[in-house]
């Protein structure tokens, strides 16, 4: 028997690339969040703003319709605001000087076989399992 | 008006399988880096999924030239290995472990995700925002 964990991951991600597939084909954008956001933060790239910011709302705003029909929806996430700052500000940092996060460089770049989107996804994934097995086995902060 | 409206149903179906593949759960984002401990292969999963129907766009990006709505397909990156992209990836890969989210997970999860979201959604902000200037600093050293 396959887990239903990682049943509903494959049928997710399906979903995930059809996203992508959608944007690339009708909009001819690349889907990635820390770009699609970035871009307008930091004022770089304000091109097609309209289209940010429609996907964007969109992306925040049909989980809430969906989080209903789960009987719990939880994030999990550490109750240490200190870790949750640093990790996002890493985050926040990390993916615009990257250039991409796990959807552009993981889920557009790898589809694409593009050098840059491998090699950043094997940076990201081995800095995180890094970082788990150091704060968590090591130093058991989270 | 059109390029917003499949915009929007693209992040909304973006927003939805996030949900559906459990990436919005820190637990399992962080059981995939977990190698260690009671490691979790979910991630892969999603992974193998998403990537399907985007090689296949690919392919018939590749045949068209334009998209749809007339817009020329994002040009193929140099493959060009910057300070940028070693030290950024590395940067986002410990902050993804620290917490166990990156950018779309927070985004999707912002309605549902309480204090702790929605601050770690305005520190990844404010990474972003701080981030040129680090990156003009790096552009100054030698390759």
């Amino acid at each position: 028997m396959i887990p239903q964990d990682w049943l509903h991951g494959f049928a997710g991600g399906l979903m995930i690339g059809s996203a992508g597939a959608l944007y690339l084909l009708v909009n001819g954008r690349i889907m990635g969040a820390s770009g699609i956001l970035g871009g307008m933060l930091d004022g770089s790239d304000w091109r097609h703003w309209t289209e940010r910011l429609s996907f964007l709302a969109a992306l925040v705003l049909v989980p809430l319709l969906i989080v209903p029909l789960y009987t719990v929806v939880d994030t999990h996430i550490t109750p240490n605001p200190v870790v949750i700052v640093i990790g996002g500000l890493l985050t926040g940092i990390g993916t615009r000087l990257a250039n991409g996060c796990t959807s552009g460089h993981g889920v557009c770049g790898i589809s694409r076989l593009a050098p840059r989107g491998i090699v950043a996804t094997v940076f990201y994934i081995l800095a995180g399992g890094l970082t788990v097995a150091l704060f968590r086995h090591v130093w058991g902060v989270i | 008006m059109l390029r917003s409206l499949f915009a929007a149903l693209s992040g909304g179906l973006f927003g939805a399988g996030l949900l559906v593949s459990g990436m919005v759960d820190t637990v399992k984002v962080q059981g995939w880096l977990d190698v260690f401990g009671a490691w979790d292969p979910t991630l892969a999963f999603v992974m193998g999924g998403a990537i399907l129907p985007m090689a296949v766009a690919w392919r018939v990006a590749a045949r068209r030239g334009v998209s749809r709505l007339g817009t020329p397909f994002p040009p193929r990156p140099e493959p060009r290995l910057d300070h940028g992209l070693i030290l950024g990836s590395l940067m986002f890969g410990a902050g993804w472990g620290l917490v166990g989210l990156c950018p779309g997970p927070a985004l999707a999860s912002l309605s549902f995700g309480g204090w702790g979201g929605g601050l770690f959604l305005l520190a990844m902000a404010a990474g972003m925002v701080a981030a040129p200037v680090i990156r003009r600093r790096l552009d100054r050293l030698p390759a």
